[in-house]
């Protein structure tokens, strides 16, 4: 029987592609024959945009790029100047921004994966449950800086506000309780014989084509090889925490998966330790002006995000405003792949794929 | 055996089922009779004996208590709290926001103190409709003037009833966030919880009395 | 024909106040004396009676589709973490009005290139056949609206007259998204036809008649113990051809928008959904008469409570279904269709003709070793075939070589 393959515009308009992303696909019945990504619906020229700002105004369009985790991608680029400008950051300010960081991280892995299941089909039970240990985190982040999600929380050689005094217990309480929440989320899901059978071995991708392709972040970690820029190029002051990377070997949507749930226990862990070692002090030397003037120069910083390696390379040209600024986001880059890992199968591996590469538009489009 | 994944994770959902839900129903939610009573500072058996047809209604599924609010102090608004008598026309807050979204046109001919010109604010606009609330304008005001506020129901309906004017910011009950004050938070003050602030208490740094500055420019001076 | 429909109280209460000079069926009169309508117009008074009893079952049966999307949405909403809909009207019950009211005040858009008349036909033949289900349901002791000696056999094909409707809509759109949902669904919908077929064919043979009533009456037991196996492949069978979770493939809302009825909109798009939890209410029904013993109960309460009981049980069940299982794929579906349900299916048709040869007309006894027996049966049948579960997935066809890999260390192809 002679068949014809077609051709499906999974358009920017709908439902779970998480952003606005166009799939053009190409379909033999349900395989998956040939996958074009277009990209680009939520530009928004934040580069150039870059260089008409100077650097304190330029953290509050970073938390805008990856919107689910703005504070990594505000540790990123105020690391980046501090590189640049030659600043010491205070060690009670690098404290909070780790605490900061880390607590991201989990909101981002939250996010990533309620909608991973809500794409497998489950009808958003884990999503909502993944949003409710989400709003704790959001209302700390309000306690620290006043906004939930677009924070700009950090500035060049630490953090602009101190945490206030309910803080602590409420990280604490919030510490003691994420753990059991991950328990129960595993136990809703991690042998649940249909995610299982949906998610294992599929959408598998080889490690060497892994590294040629420049992925990082948990989608490298699953398919086995231990990077993990926190331990490989340690930042801040994240040699004096203890930590695991957990790793997968399978390199699946299953393994990418449970990298991220595991992740998550780690950067509770991380948390605590940054609780109990925090020292009081100034959270920002004096001296580092509004206004920072790096001198003329160019300076690559990359840090461990929760999407992949998030890096900025900024051209300084002595003024209040860099040159040229340019951010290397991980979703931008692991999404190279996706035809390799998506042709050959079905339409409903597709969504689920794309699901477990964890991405976000606004950090692609930028 | 095939099946057991599926049937604990039945188990995890009919133990949430059984929990009270997270949401936090705004602007108002609907109670029962207990939360009804607990509202109105009363047991559930002497609200039922003096308002019995609020009891009915709450029994019925129909009685509402407004919603709390139950922001951080912290919380940056979409309003701002602006001290006329502290600002001295500056500007520096329309000059680094990164938005450009504040206009401000001051009249020269102002009030002169010892230490420089106070200039008058005859136009003070904020743009609110694309106004981010990253609050850089409140971080840099050298004189504690503007704040930022603690509301969050600014919508309007039209992008003219956006713009807030001098009026407006004259005229808004000061409730600042202590965003980037900590004097405010040192002094325990909560926008929701503690009244209205005044625009003497709200500073870092005051300004010196009459008598102080006569100490500082003249008599020391004179010496 | 009308002698059954008198063993209806209800039928026969209305009757004979109208017409009660048929002094054959209608023992005394009415509070009417010898009946509203003279003799010789029986026939008419049939007729009333027959409307009004249809009347009354239709109607039960939207708003039982009222009440359960309100119970629905707020079990749902309770087992997120969130109270569910509580704003209109008490707790919420308004909720369905709304909906009914925002459904049809919606414009109807037909595509310019669809095919009329399979556009418009399509909510129909979801709607039409599950309410023709509701005529062979008995709800209480005498309660239904027609014995037929035939009634599985009638409900299961009015329920395969269902396939249609996807067909119809996903070919009628024109929409390449329409046409993979109506395909998936037509590929679920006919493989689990022969499941369920044969998981009743259990309860046949024990109870010795098709008829739904007969059925009711021989369940001193209910047929959930004796006939374990044919109950699980008869829910499962059910909730997958009323396309609910985790069998939803076809309207998968996270990769097709709304499969085959992604073009409908205002009141045809009302009618699929109301086909939807009319079907569920239907197949609840059907598995509460077959299964959990209808409206047999202690007389503490009447026949009819015990039955809306059972109903809102399974209802229920199968909403906490629906909230915690991610959705399977198609060939998941019709795998397990055919390699999972089918063998059961058949190991209890075969179990249980062996069954009814030894005892042919069971006692209350003899039901609980059949009992004993089918369960032990059925443990270890689901553990054998559970050994056989789906192993990781395979890539239906072989990859490209990467494109990637392709490209020459220097840069540039």
């Amino acid at each position: 029987m002679r068949t014809e393959p077609v051709t499906v515009n999974i358009g920017p308009h709908h439902p779970s592609t998480h952003g606005v992303f166009r799939l053009r696909v190409t379909f033999d019945g349900e395989v998956i024959v040939d996958v074009e990504p277009v990209f680009g619906y939520l530009h928004r020229g934040t580069e150039k945009l870059a260089e008409e700002r100077t650097y304190v105004q330029f953290v509050t369009l970073t938390d805008r790029m990856d919107y689910v985790a703005s504070m990594t991608n505000n540790q990123g680029f105020v690391l980046a100047v501090e590189k640049l400008a030659g600043i010491t950051p205070s060690p009670r300010g690098v404290w909070l921004r780790m605490i900061a960081a880390e607590l991201q991280r989990i909101a981002s892995h939250l996010v990533g994966m309620g909608f991973f299941l809500q794409d497998l089909g489950a009808f958003a039970t884990p999503l909502m449950y993944a949003m409710r240990e989400r709003e704790r985190i959001l209302d700390l982040f309000e306690m620290l800086c006043g906004a939930r999600i677009t924070n700009s929380y950090m500035r060049p050689g630490g953090v602009f506000m101190d945490a206030p005094e309910d803080f602590w217990p409420a990280v604490n309480r919030f510490l003691d309780e994420m753990p059991g929440y991950v328990d129960e989320y595993e136990s809703l899901i991690s042998g649940n014989e249909i995610v299982l059978s949906r998610t294992k071995g599929v959408a598998r991708v080889e490690l060497d084509a892994l590294i040629n392709a420049s992925i990082s972040g948990p989608m490298l970690r699953a398919a086995g090889l231990a990077w993990d820029l926190r331990k490989k190029h340690p930042y801040e002051f994240y040699d004096r925490v203890e930590f695991d990377v957990p790793l997968a070997q399978e390199s699946d949507n299953w393994a990418r998966y449970i990298v991220r749930i595991q992740e998550m226990r780690e950067s509770v862990k991380i948390v605590r330790q940054c609780v109990q070692q925090i020292e009081p002090g100034p959270i920002r030397p004096k001296e580092v002006p509004f206004l920072v003037r790096p001198p003329a120069g160019e300076v690559y910083s990359s840090i461990e995000g929760p999407k992949g390696e998030l890096g900025y390379y900024i051209v300084s040209d002595g003024s209040i405003a860099p040159y040229r600024c340019k951010v290397r986001a991980p979703s931008y880059i692991n999404l190279t792949l996706l035809k390799d890992m998506l042709v050959g199968w079905r339409v409903a591996d597709m969504i689920v794929t794309f699901g477990s590469i964890d991405i976000n538009m606004g950090e692609v489009d930028r | 055996m095939y099946g057991l994944g599926i049937l604990k994770g039945f188990g995890v959902t009919a133990l949430n089922a059984f929990r009270s839900p997270f949401t936090v129903e705004y602007p108002d939610r609907r109670v029962g009779l207990p939360g009804l009573a607990r509202s109105a500072g009363i047991n559930p058996l002497a609200f039922v004996l003096k308002r019995p047809k609020d009891a009915l209604k709450a029994v019925l599924g129909l009685a509402k208590i407004p919603a709390r609010s139950q922001q951080h102090s912290r919380f940056r608004g979409q309003d701002f709290t602006w001290y006329v008598e502290r600002c001295t026309g500056c500007a520096s807050c329309a000059k680094l926001c990164p938005l450009g979204i504040i206009k401000i046109v001051t009249d020269p001919s102002g009030r002169q103190t010892q230490e420089g010109e106070v200039y008058d604010i005859e136009t003070f606009d904020i743009d609110l409709a694309r106004c981010m609330a990253c609050g850089i304008c409140v971080e840099v005001c050298p004189y504690d003037a503007l704040h930022m506020g603690s509301g969050f129901e600014r919508a309007r309906y039209g992008f003219p009833n956006l713009l807030i004017t001098v009026d407006e910011l004259k005229k808004a009950p000061k409730r600042p966030s202590t965003w980037f004050r900590p004097q405010l938070e040192e002094r325990g003050y909560h926008p929701h919880k503690s009244g209205q602030a005044d625009w003497r208490l709200v500073g870092r740094h005051e300004r010196p009395t009459a008598g102080q500055l006569k100490r500082n420019w003249v008599d020391d001076r004179a010496k | 024909m009308t002698s059954s429909f008198l063993d209806n109280a209800f039928f026969r209460n209305i009757y004979c106040n109208l017409a009660s000079s048929d002094s054959a069926r209608c023992a005394g009169g009415g509070p009417f004396g010898d009946g509203l309508f003279p003799p010789g117009w029986e026939w008419f008074a049939f007729l009333v009676t027959a409307f009004l009893t249809v009347f009354v079952v239709i109607n039960g049966a939207l708003l039982g589709v009222n009440a359960y999307i309100w119970g629905e949405r707020r079990l749902i909403g309770r087992i997120q973490g969130r109270p569910g809909p509580n704003r209109w009207g008490p707790f919420g019950l308004l909720t369905p009005v709304a909906d009914l009211i925002k459904i049809l005040t919606k414009e109807d858009i037909v595509p310019a290139a669809a095919d009329r008349l399979l556009f418009f036909l399509a909510p129909f033949l979801i709607v039409v056949p599950v309410l023709l289900v509701f005529a062979v349901v008995p709800f209480g002791s005498s309660s239904w609206v027609a014995d037929l000696n035939i009634g599985l056999l009638y409900v299961l094909a009015v329920l395969s007259v269902e396939s249609f409707a996807p067909v119809m809509a996903g070919w009628g759109s024109q929409n390449r998204y329409a046409m993979f949902g109506a395909l998936r669904a037509v590929a679920l919908l006919v493989s689990y036809e022969i499941p369920m077929v044969l998981s009743l064919l259990g309860v046949l043979m024990i109870a010795g008649s098709l008829s739904l009533v007969d059925v009711v009456h021989a369940q001193s037991v209910p047929f959930i113990l004796v006939q374990p196996l044919g109950f699980l492949v008869f829910f499962i069978g059910t909730v997958a051809e009323i396309q609910r979770a985790p069998f939803d493939l076809a309207e998968a809302e996270s990769e097709l928008v709304g499969g085959y009825h992604t073009d409908y909109s205002g009141i045809r798009w009302g009618l699929f959904q109301a086909g939807e939890f009319l079907a569920t209410i239907a197949g609840a029904a059907i598995i509460v008469t077959v299964f959990l013993g209808g409206w047999r109960g202690p007389d503490f309460l009447p026949s009819h409570a015990w039955f809306f009981i059972k109903l809102t049980g399974v209802l229920v069940v199968m909403t906490w279904i629906r909230g915690t299982l991610p959705r399977l794929r198609i060939d998941q579906v019709t795998s397990f269709a055919w390699k999972g349900l089918l063998p059961l299916a058949a190991l209890n048709v075969v179990l249980s003709a062996l069954l009814s040869l030894i005892w042919p007309a069971p006692t209350n006894g003899e039901l609980w070793i059949m009992v004993a027996i089918n369960m032990t049966v059925a443990a270890a049948a689901l553990i054998v075939l559970g050994q056989f579960g789906p192993k990781a997935g395979e890539r239906p066809t072989p990859a490209p070589v990467s494109t990637l890999r392709e490209a020459t260390p220097g840069g540039g192809n």
